[in-house]
C-alpha cells in the first residue's frame, strides 16, 4: 500500500514541472531571454538534455541517498533547507493542533452533552463560523486589531531583532528559554500568539463539529442508558464509556487535520513571515526554484503519509476492534 | 404537502408502492421537511440566493464599472466614517476604484469559480468512480491509487505547484483546483456503487438485459447521489476557499480582476491604513462560504437517513 503511493508521489513531484512545461531551465529563465547555445549549455549542465526516465532513476536514486537536489536560488541542498526551516513550522502546527485540540474536544462533549443549550448553539455557530473562515483574510483582521490598534503582539517573524543565539532545537519556546536571556522567551511567546490562532481556527472548528456529533451518536447508544441506570454518575459514564468510544472518529478527524495543516501553513506562515517549510515553497514557486518546489512536494507528501500511518497506529490502541485484526 | 409519508420510516417502500412521478414529488417534499426544519439551512438559502442574484444583475445595478478609477478620491472610507463619500458607500481602494462596486462584480467571479470547479470534478470523479467501483480489478486498482497518490499532497500546495506549472490566472487555478478535488468525489462514488452493484435491484437489471453503461448510469448512479449532493455543497465552498487563497497568493485571478482573494492581495500593504480595503473582500468570502456550508449542513440532515430520526 504505501510502497506504490510513495513511488507514485515520487513521480508525481518529478514529473508535474517537466511534463507539463517547457524544461526546467526556460522555467527558471522566465521572462529573461536565453542565447540558444547558454540554454543548451545549462540543459546539460543540470542532465536535463537525457531521457525522463534517465533523469527520474538518478533523481530517486538520489532521493534515497538523501539528495533532495540542490536549490538554484540559494546553491544549498534542498534538504538541508528544509531541515533548517521545519522546525518554525513544525512549532506552529504543534501549538496549533494543540491549540485545536484543548479547545475543540471539550466544547464539542459539552456542546454534545448540553444539547440545544445556549452553549450547544454558540458552539455550534462558532464552529460553523470558524470552518467557513478564509485564514489569509482573519489573519490580516487579527494584525489589525491586535497588532495595530492594541499593539498587543508584533505584527510579523518569530522573535524580536534584539535577541540574538545560536539555534539548538530550531524551536523559538525551548531555544528562547536556553539561550537564558531575559525577555526572549516572552517575545518569542508573543510573536507565536497569532499565527497559532489562525492555523488553529479550521482544525478547532472541525474538531468541535466532529467530537460533538461523534458524542451525540455515542450518547444515543443503548449501553450509555444502561450505565445511566445502573446509578453511575453523569461525569463518569461520559468520561468513561460515552468519550472513549467517541475518541475513534475524532482521532481520525485530528489526524486528517494535520495534511491541512501543511497547506493552512502556507497560508499563515505567509501573511506572518514566519520562515518555516510553507513560505519557503511559496518564495520557490515564486523565484521558479523548481529544485526546491519539486524536492520540498515530495518531503512534505511524505511526512504527511507518515503521520497518517502513525494515526492508523493508533487506532490499535484506542480501538481494540482493530487490534484483533 | 404535509400528507406525505414524512412519518413512515423513510426509504424505499414507500417509494415503490406509489407511481413514478408521484413518489419524486413525495420525496421532494419530504426533503423540504427536513431541510426547512433546520433555520440555519433556510437562513444559507436565503443568504445564498440574494449572492447569486446579486452577481446576475452586479453589470446593472452595481454604481461603477469595476475597474474606473477616480484619482480624486483615493481611499476614500466607508461612508459611516469621518470622511465617507456617499458617492462610494463601502469606500475606494488605492487606485481609487468603488469597493462595493468590485465586491458585487466579485460575486460573479466566486460563484462562477465554484460552479465551475464543482461541475468538473463532480464529472471526472463520478466517471472515474463509477468505473473503479463497478468494474473493481485492475481498473479499480489503477484509478484508486492515482486518487491517493493526489490526496497524499496538502490540496493547496499541489493545486500552488499546478498553478505555477500552467501558468498563473484564474482558469488554470480553476482547474488545479478541480484536479485536487475530484479523488474526494471519486472515493465516494466508488464506495455508493461497491454498495449498491450487489443490491437486488441492480441483479434484476443485469437480468433483465442492462448492459454496462445502462446499469452504470440509470440504474445504479440515481442511487448514490445523496452523498454526492452533499459532497458538492461542501466542494463548492472549498473550491470558492481555495481559488480565493491562490489569489491572495498572487497564482490566481490576476489585477485587476476583481475576484476577493486577489482584491485583498492587493490590499495587503494596506492593513494598517485602510482597513476596509482588507476587511470587506474577506468578509464577502466569509459569509458566501457560511452561506453554502448552512446550506450543505441542512442538505446533509435532511438527505443522510442515518440522522434523520435523532
Amino acid at each position: 500500500m504505501v510502497v506504490p503511493t510513495l513511488i507514485g508521489i515520487s513521480i508525481v513531484s518529478f514529473g508535474l514541472i517537466r511534463v507539463l512545461s517547457v524544461d526546467p531551465v526556460t522555467l527558471l529563465s522566465g521572462e529573461y531571454a536565453m542565447t540558444p547555445e547558454r540554454h543548451a549549455e545549462l540543459m546539460h549542465q543540470f542532465g536535463f538534455d537525457r531521457p525522463l526516465w534517465q533523469q527520474y532513476l538518478s533523481y530517486l536514486w538520489g532521493v534515497l541517498h538523501g539528495d533532495f537536489g540542490t536549490s538554484l536560488a540559494t546553491k544549498t541542498p534542498v534538504l538541508t533547507q528544509f531541515l533548517t526551516l521545519f522546525p518554525a513550522t513544525l512549532e506552529l502546527s504543534i501549538c496549533a493542533i494543540l491549540l485545536a485540540i484543548v479547545l475543540g474536544v471539550p466544547a464539542g462533549i459539552f456542546a454534545a452533552v448540553k444539547r440545544g443549550s445556549w452553549f450547544d448553539q454558540f458552539a455550534t455557530g462558532t464552529a460553523l463560523v470558524g470552518y467557513s473562515m478564509p485564514i489569509f483574510w482573519w489573519g490580516i483582521l487579527l494584525i489589525i486589531v491586535f497588532a495595530g490598534v492594541l499593539h498587543w503582539t508584533p505584527v510579523s517573524g518569530r522573535i524580536d531583532l534584539l535577541y540574538y543565539f545560536k539555534p539548538v532545537t530550531g524551536f523559538m519556546l525551548i531555544d528562547s528559554l536556553l539561550s537564558g536571556q531575559k525577555g526572549a522567551f516572552q517575545s518569542a511567546v508573543s510573536h507565536l500568539i497569532l499565527p497559532t490562532i489562525v492555523l488553529a481556527t479550521i482544525p478547532l472548528a472541525v474538531i468541535a463539529r466532529q467530537t460533538r456529533s461523534a458524542m451525540l451518536e455515542v450518547l444515543g447508544e443503548d449501553y450509555i442508558r444502561t450505565a445511566r441506570s445502573k446509578g453511575l454518575s453523569l461525569s463518569r459514564v461520559i468520561g468513561l464509556h460515552a468519550f472513549r468510544n467517541a475518541l475513534i472518529p475524532v482521532v481520525t478527524t485530528i489526524g486528517l487535520q494535520i495534511g491541512l495543516l501543511m497547506a493552512g501553513a502556507v497560508l499563515t506562515e505567509t501573511i506572518f513571515s514566519w520562515p518555516g517549510v510553507g513560505k519557503w515553497m511559496i518564495d520557490a514557486i515564486g523565484h521558479r526554484d523548481y529544485a526546491v518546489v519539486q524536492g520540498g512536494l515530495l518531503i512534505i507528501a511524505v511526512i504527511i503519509m507518515m503521520v497518517n500511518l502513525v494515526v492508523d497506529l493508533l487506532y490499535a490502541v484506542i480501538n481494540p476492534r482493530v487490534r484483533v485484526q | 404537502m404535509t400528507d406525505a409519508p414524512t412519518e413512515a420510516p423513510v426509504g424505499t417502500a414507500a417509494e415503490i408502492a406509489l407511481p413514478r412521478g408521484e413518489s419524486r414529488l413525495a420525496g421532494l417534499a419530504e426533503f423540504w421537511h427536513y431541510f426547512s426544519q433546520s433555520r440555519g439551512a433556510v437562513v444559507g438559502l436565503v443568504v445564498f440566493v440574494l449572492l447569486v442574484l446579486m452577481a446576475i444583475v452586479a453589470p446593472w445595478l452595481a454604481p461603477y464599472d469595476p475597474s474606473a478609477q477616480f484619482p480624486q478620491a483615493v481611499l476614500v472610507p466607508p461612508i459611516w466614517q469621518h470622511g465617507g463619500n456617499s458617492a462610494f458607500l463601502l469606500g475606494t481602494d488605492a487606485v481609487g476604484r468603488d469597493m462595493l462596486s468590485r465586491i458585487m462584480h466579485g460575486a460573479r467571479y466566486s460563484l462562477m469559480i465554484g460552479l465551475l470547479v464543482v461541475i468538473v470534478s463532480l464529472i471526472s470523479g463520478v466517471i472515474l468512480g463509477l468505473l473503479a467501483g463497478y468494474f473493481r480489478g485492475w481498473v479499480d486498482t489503477v484509478i484508486m491509487r492515482v486518487m491517493d497518490i493526489i490526496l497524499a499532497f496538502p490540496s493547496l500546495l499541489l493545486a500552488l505547484v499546478l498553478v505555477a506549472v500552467l501558468g498563473r490566472g484564474l482558469l488554470n487555478s480553476m482547474i488545479a483546483i478541480a484536479l485536487v478535488m475530484q479523488p474526494h468525489f471519486a472515493r465516494l462514488v466508488r464506495a455508493a456503487v461497491m454498495a449498491e452493484k450487489n443490491r437486488e435491484y441492480v441483479t434484476s437489471a443485469k437480468v433483465a438485459g442492462a448492459g454496462h453503461l445502462r446499469l452504470m448510469l440509470i440504474t445504479i448512479l440515481p442511487n448514490c447521489l445523496a452523498p454526492l449532493i452533499v459532497q458538492a455543497t461542501l466542494s463548492f465552498s472549498n473550491a470558492i476557499l481555495e481559488a480565493a487563497a491562490l489569489g491572495f497568493l498572487g497564482m490566481g485571478a490576476q489585477p485587476p480582476t476583481p475576484e476577493w482573494g486577489t482584491m485583498l492581495a492587493d490590499a495587503r500593504d494596506l492593513i494598517l491604513r485602510a482597513w476596509w480595503v482588507v476587511t470587506f473582500p474577506g468578509l464577502a468570502i466569509l459569509i458566501t462560504v457560511l452561506a453554502i456550508n448552512l446550506m450543505g449542513d441542512g442538505l446533509r440532515d435532511a438527505l443522510d437517513p442515518k440522522l434523520k430520526r435523532s
